[in-house]
Order: C-alpha cells, then structure tokens, then sequence
C-alpha cells in the first residue's frame, strides 16, 4: 500500500532520490538540539488552540450587560470581546481547557526561543555560516514578544486594559514621531474602539503567517546548512554527527511533540492561567494593584520600575522618562544582538565557517558577558515584581527598588567576573585533561603522528 | 511574572527534572549499547553485508532488553489509549477542567513517551556520519551563473528609459502601499491637547452628585468628573482635602485649593495608568501600576517611583451654595508626556 502511494507520487514529482536523501539526514542526538523544536512544537499547538478559539471570540468593544453562567459578573457592563472571552470560558465545552493551553504555549514557545537563543550563543553556534538563521530567529523572538502582547491586549479585561494603556504611553514617548506613530499603531488616543479590531487582525493573521513564513525559512536553512556538532572525539567542520532521519530521529522527534502538547495541556488542565474572569471588564477609571505583565515583557517593565524619574527637555521638547527604558533600551537590546556576529568576529579575529560548535569556556570573554547579560536582565525581571515582593516581605517598595538600582550594577559585573574565572579554570583543567591524554597515548605507543584524534 | 506563571515555572521544572532522571538513565545505558554493538558489529563484519541493513540483523540476535522494550512501549501506549477514551468519556459528560486537560495531557504522553521509548530500544542506534558539503559553490558555477546573469542583463540595461520609468513605477507602487497607512491613523492634534475642564464647570462624583465643601473630611479622597463628562477617562481627577495649614503649594496656586479641597490629574504622568491610591498618613498619590508617587502638599510633584512630571492640578473654587467648581483648566496637558507636550 505505502509502496503504491510512494510510487504515485514519485511518478508525478521525482521523489526517489531527495526522499532518500531526506531519510538518510542527520541530526545530533544532544538534548540542546532539541530547544528550537520545542518552541516549534508549542508554535503548532498555538495554531491548533487558537484557530478553536478564533471560532468564539469576538473582537469587538460594543458594548453589552452579561448574563450569562458566570454570576459574579451579572447586569455589568462590558464589551463584547471580554463577553465573548467569558462565554468561552463558562459555556464551551472544553472552551477554559482550550484558551488556558493557549496562552500556556505561548508562555512555552517564547520560554523556549529564548532558551534555544542561549544556546546558540553561548556554543557559538551564531558563527559564519549561520548568521542569516541567528537574525531569522531573532525576528522570530520580536515576532513572538509583539503577538504575545497583542494576544493578551485584545481580552477587554481590566489587566489587559491597563497593558494597551501603558503599551500605548510608551509609543506616545518616542521622540518627534511618537505622536503620529501612537495615533496610527492604536488608532487614536487610547482607551479606542478600533484598538482591539486591529490588534485582533494582527495577532490572528499578520504576525502569525510573518512567523510561519520566516519559521519555514529558518527550518529550510538548518536543512540546507545541516545542523552544528557538539565538540568531542571525531567531529569535525566536515562532518554532521547524529541519529539519521529514519526512523530515529522521526520517532524522537514525534514523541517530543506529544510531549510538548502533553506538558501543556497538563499545564492548561492543572495551573490557572489569566483568569480574566477575577479582574472584571475593562474601566479606565479602574486599577487592578499588583498587575503583572506576562514573564517575557517582565524585562522592560522592570526596566521602567527601575529607571529614574528625570526630565528631559530638547529646547523646549519633552522626551518623556518613558521612553529611556520602555523603547530605547529594547531597540538597542536587539540592535546589539543583531550585530553580535560581527562583534563576535571583532573579538575572535575569525571569519572562517564552523561547524563544531565551542565550548562556553572557549571564550571566556563572551560567556563572561553572556552571563552577566543574563543576570542584567533578571535583576529586571525581578524589578517588574517590586511591590509583589514588597507585600510579600513587609518591606517597603522604596527599600527593595533602591536594592534593586544597586543589583543592577553589581550582580551582573560580579557575575561576569566569577563566570569568566571559572571559564579560566575550565580551560587550564581541560588543557591539563589533554596533556595527560597525550602522555599515556605516547607511553601505549599509540600515538602514531602529529595528527591525533584526541586533538578535540 | 502573574501567580499562574509561578506555579506552572514549579510544574515544568518538575516535568523537567523528572524527565533528566529518566532520560540520564537510559542513556546511560544507551551508551553502553552503543559499544557492544560496535563489538558485535566487529565481530561479524564479515559474515554480513554492509549497509544499514546489517544493524537491524544483528539487533534480531540480541536479547531480553527488545522483549522490556516492547512491553514498555506497549504499556504506554495502552496507557495512552485509556487516556483518551477517558478524555471522550469526560468530554461528551461535560467534565471539569482539571480531569478533561489531566486525560489530554496522560493520552498524549503516552504517545510521547512510547514513541521515544521505541527510538532507544527498539531501532538499531548507530551513530550516523555524513559529510557537509562545502557551502561556497565552487568557483566554475558561480562563473557560468553570472555569466548567464549578464547575459540576460544586458537586454536589460540597454534601454535606460524603460529601466527608469520602471523604477518610477516601483516607487509609485511603494508611494500608494504606504499611503494605505492613513486609513488606520487618526488626527493628532486637537485630540492630544483635548481639554477636558473648564471654568465653573462643578466638580460630580462618578454617581453623578455634586461635590460641596463639607463632603470630605482631611484625609478623605474620591474620583470626579467635569459635569456632563461622567467617566471620561482623561478627564477623571482625584479630589482630596487635607488640612490647610499643611499646605506648601507653589506661589501663584496658593489660592487653588479652597479650604484645604486639592484637585488632581488622576492619569500618571508615567505611562497613563489611574493614580488610584491615596494616603493620606503621608499625604501622597500613588500610582499602582509602577509604585509612582506625588506629593499633594506641594501641587502633586513626584517624591518617587519613575514618574519625572507632576500631576496637572485643577484650580477650585467654592461658589455661593458652597459646591466646588474648577476656576480654569488643569496647570498643564494630562496623561503621559510625549515630544511636544506643554
């Protein structure tokens, strides 16, 4: 039967050959291989549970008086999105299910871009000639911030209110065009009708099908360019190490999607997630006190908590405290780690193409900063929760921000330092680890010529 | 980082280290397969054939680890087949949440864990090694590519005006996409600058009552709007009274606040959201959404928190029948700031 349908196809396309080609594939068998894949896999769960909710909600901000199965909320005013998203939750069958999975994959998918874009930089793995899949992949993780953000904006809950409110604040702070630009991204001066319209289309259509596209592409170059190896006996910049496609890595690769859609279902199932049911409708005249934004925005929340409150005038022009940690600092973020490669070609003096990845402790210098950019942004994500950690630990918010205005400064240098050290110490243990090796081969007379094995 | 997220960050550094102790075991194990296999495969390199059919054929011989294999896999993937009968069962019985996502969740494990369980005992593990292929081309079929790029250029480049209006009519195309962009813009101007109070308007609470001189006691503070613009979210002002003997307003406002009665902007000068809160031990507006605080004292200035710009104040006034009403506009744009503000 296969052999048939294989035979129909290969009559009508010519597979034979590339399908052989495409069986006998290798991939490597580390599980750090394995982060891109799972941010794929929680990528298709995300089009499967949102296209079942697309079909229920309603992105609309009519307004309308809910009486429906939730009592708490009867006889209030709200829009018809937030009305829609409650249906969803209480009169769907396996509706909650659906939306709580949703949002926990994307909470999943962005966790794990972010995980895998760790691991290539600190393996180096960024290096010539991967560049175009590091900037690819980095769009993918701007792609994925914006339509988590617009995901959680269009619910006309309380929380997500307060989010476009401070979202739009923060475009309005640009300087010279923020104005215009604000008017145009939210369609007026925000809270507006069309706001949520519009950041529906985008979150359903425009930036889902930017990320398939660029997704396709980014698979399609790691097929072209075939994947790195891991340092270690027998690898080298001529050849790819692994499980082949068939059937190894196809089982293996399978059964990690299952696993990724069993965690999150559980995670769906078992942990609350955005229960925009407790915060109310949106009420511009309302506060929700301890609001958080989801964990990967956390950065640049903190980042504004943290930065001070100065006043800055061009002439007579207002460039508002806002836009120092709320724009600058991500665009410069990103624009940094757009041109790490060339900086990475600065530092090293090496323009040649890898395919063993390095070692971390290999350069120590960039593990050294890779780090203390790590710590940098968790003093920040930290900082995002100030008055939740102020309520939790009796302190006050003043204390723990001024803690925190210090820790930014000193625990991503102290982490630098430390995390280099060790780097040193790894390298001078390894090199000891060779010498050794060396040594016993040359006493068993297996050493035979300059050119070893041993040499990784 | 919201409550759920903690907990689900718990629950997934529990799958995750659940799955490393699983995972380090097995390839552990896995490793020392690998050997005995290269062993055996040395062994009877000459009796088989090479090529990736030898493996499987030598896998056949081997022994009790294929008979675990098979009743692992087989149990999960009855443990799978449960599952998801039970999720049907729960579905079609509109069940909770918890058993509905629980059943979800067990059915594809299973499926998961049988077939990674599959792939590390069941198929023959060989390392693979493939060669990569050089990634420049070589140097003859970049040539013959530009050659043939060239040639079709050249029909191409001789005629310039035809090239140019081409251009010109990429950039009319370009001019038309973007001017597309106005239909999602709204004017600016007027809207930024909206005013929102005006002289002798009287001060309402948000159930549309009027506020008088003996409505609030020192400490006491309540949200109000300009008459006729009940909830307008960029009118809305925080009144608060304080005693007046405390005050420590700027000069020219020393006659703003009538009877200790202070009005405020109730949009941070942050990033927008409603300064909610007021305390009135230290006499300070708090923002909850960034921890932004203001003085009343001294005409709402920022005391900490991000927040660079005090809140507009609203002059008052109390009239004959001693209700309050604003004696001007608020002393400056309010909301957040932005390039232009005044």
């Amino acid at each position: 039967m296969i052999r048939r349908i294989a035979r129909w196809f290969d009559s009508r396309l010519h597979l034979a050959q590339p399908a052989r080609e495409a069986l006998n594939h290798v991939f490597p068998d580390h599980w750090s291989f394995m982060l891109g894949e799972i941010a794929l896999y929680s990528f298709v769960v995300l089009i499967i549970t949102g296209s079942f909710l697309a079909m229920f909600f309603n992105g609309s901000t009519a307004d309308v008086i809910y009486h429906g199965p939730y009592r708490a909320l009867h006889g209030v005013h709200m829009s018809a999105a937030y009305q829609s998203v409650l249906h969803l939750c209480f009169g769907v069958p396996a509706g909650l299910l659906i939306r709580q999975m949703h949002h926990w994959a994307a909470l999943i998918f962005i966790g794990a871009i972010v995980v895998h874009i760790a691991r290539i930089f600190f393996t180096g793995a960024f290096r010539r000639p991967r560049e175009i899949n590091w900037w690819i992949g980095l769009t993918l993780l701007v792609l994925a911030l914006s339509n988590g953000y617009f995901g959680y904006s269009i619910l006309g809950d309380l929380l997500s209110g307060a989010g476009l409110r401070i979202g739009y604040s923060m475009v309005l702070s640009i300087p010279i065009i923020g104005p215009w630009l604000s008017f145009l991204f939210f369609g007026g001066r925000v809270p507006v009708d069309v706001t949520i319209p519009r950041m529906y289309g985008l979150h359903i259509f425009a930036v889902p099908a930017a990320i398939s596209v660029l997704l396709a592409l980014h698979l399609g170059i790691i097929w072209r360019q075939k994947h790195t190896n891991r340092p270690g006996p027998g690898r080298t910049d001529h050849t790819i190490t692994g499980s082949r496609v068939w059937p190894t890595y196809t089982a293996k690769s399978i059964g990690l999607f299952f696993l990724v859609f069993a965690v999150i279902a559980a995670l769906g199932a078992l942990v609350q997630i955005d229960p925009v049911w407790t915060y109310g409708p949106y009420d511009p005249i309302a506060i929700l006190p301890g609001a958080q934004p989801d964990w990967y925005l956390a950065w640049v929340e903190g980042a504004m908590r943290l930065f001070p409150g100065v006043n800055i005038y061009l002439g007579s022009y207002l460039v508002p405290e806002l836009f120092f940690p709320g724009i600058l600092f991500p665009v410069l973020f990103f624009i940094v780690l757009y041109l790490y490669p060339f900086f990475d070609r600065l530092i090293t003096h090496d323009n040649q193409p890898h395919h063993v990845l390095r070692h971390p402790y290999e350069q120590p210098f960039q593990t050294a900063l890779g780090c203390a950019v790590f710590m940098f942004l968790f003093v920040l994500f930290v900082a995002a929760g100030d008055d939740v950690i102020a309520v939790a630990s009796g302190a006050s918010v003043v204390t723990i921000r001024l803690i925190l205005r210090i820790l930014i400064f000193v625990a991503p240098a102290v982490t630098g330092i430390i995390v280099y050290g060790l780097c040193i110490l790894a390298r001078h243990r390894h090199a000891r680890g060779l010498e050794r090796a060396l040594e016993s081969a040359a006493a068993e007379g297996r050493l035979i010529s300059g050119e070893n094995e041993v040499t990784q | 980082m919201s409550e759920g997220e903690r907990k689900g960050a718990w629950l997934l550094m529990v799958f995750a280290l659940g799955w490393r102790m699983i995972a380090g075991r097995s390839r552990k194990s896995l490793r020392a397969r690998s050997e005995a296999d290269a062993e055996a495969a040395r062994i009877q390199e000459f009796h088989l054939p090479s090529g990736r059919d030898a493996d499987t054929k030598t896998q056949a011989v081997t022994s009790g680890r294929e008979r675990w294999g098979t009743l692992l896999v087989a149990c999960s993937l009855i443990a799978a087949i449960a599952a998801g009968i039970g999720f049907l069962f729960i579905y079609w019985t509109d069940g909770g949440n918890k058993l509905l996502g629980g059943t979800l969740a067990l059915s594809f494990a299973g499926f998961g864990i049988a077939l990674v369980l599959w792939s590390h005992f069941l198929m023959a593990y060989k390392e693979a090694t493939e060669p990569l292929e050089p990634l420049p081309s070589p140097e003859k079929d970049r040539q013959t590519a530009a050659d043939d790029f060239r040639a079709g250029a050249r029909d191409v480049k001789r005629r310039s005006l035809l090239k140019f209006m081409t251009v010109a009519g990429a950039g009319v195309f370009a001019a038309m996409f973007v001017s597309l962009l106005r239909s999602f813009g709204a004017p600016i101007g007027p809207a930024l600058y909206q005013i929102v109070w005006r002289r002798g308007q009287r001060l309402m609470t948000a159930d549309n009552k009027p506020v008088s001189i003996h409505s609030l006691r020192p400490g006491d503070s309540v949200t109000v709007f300009p008459e006729g613009s009940i909830g307008d979210e960029h009118a809305q002002t925080v009144l608060v009274r304080v005693q007046e003997r405390f005050l420590r307003l700027p000069a020219d406002r020393v006659d703003w606040a009538p009877m200790g009665y202070l009005a405020y902007s109730r949009v941070c000068t942050h990033a927008g959201c409603p300064v909610g809160m007021f305390e009135s031990q230290t006499n300070l507006l708090l923002c909850p959404c960034h921890q932004s605080t203001f003085n009343v004292l001294t005409g709402a200035t920022p005391t900490g928190g991000p927040a660079a710009r005090p809140l507009p104040q609203l002059p008052l006034y109390a009239d004959d029948e001693g209700l309050l009403r604003a004696a001007g506009r608020f002393s400056a744009t309010p909301g957040p700031g932005f390039w232009g503000i005044q």
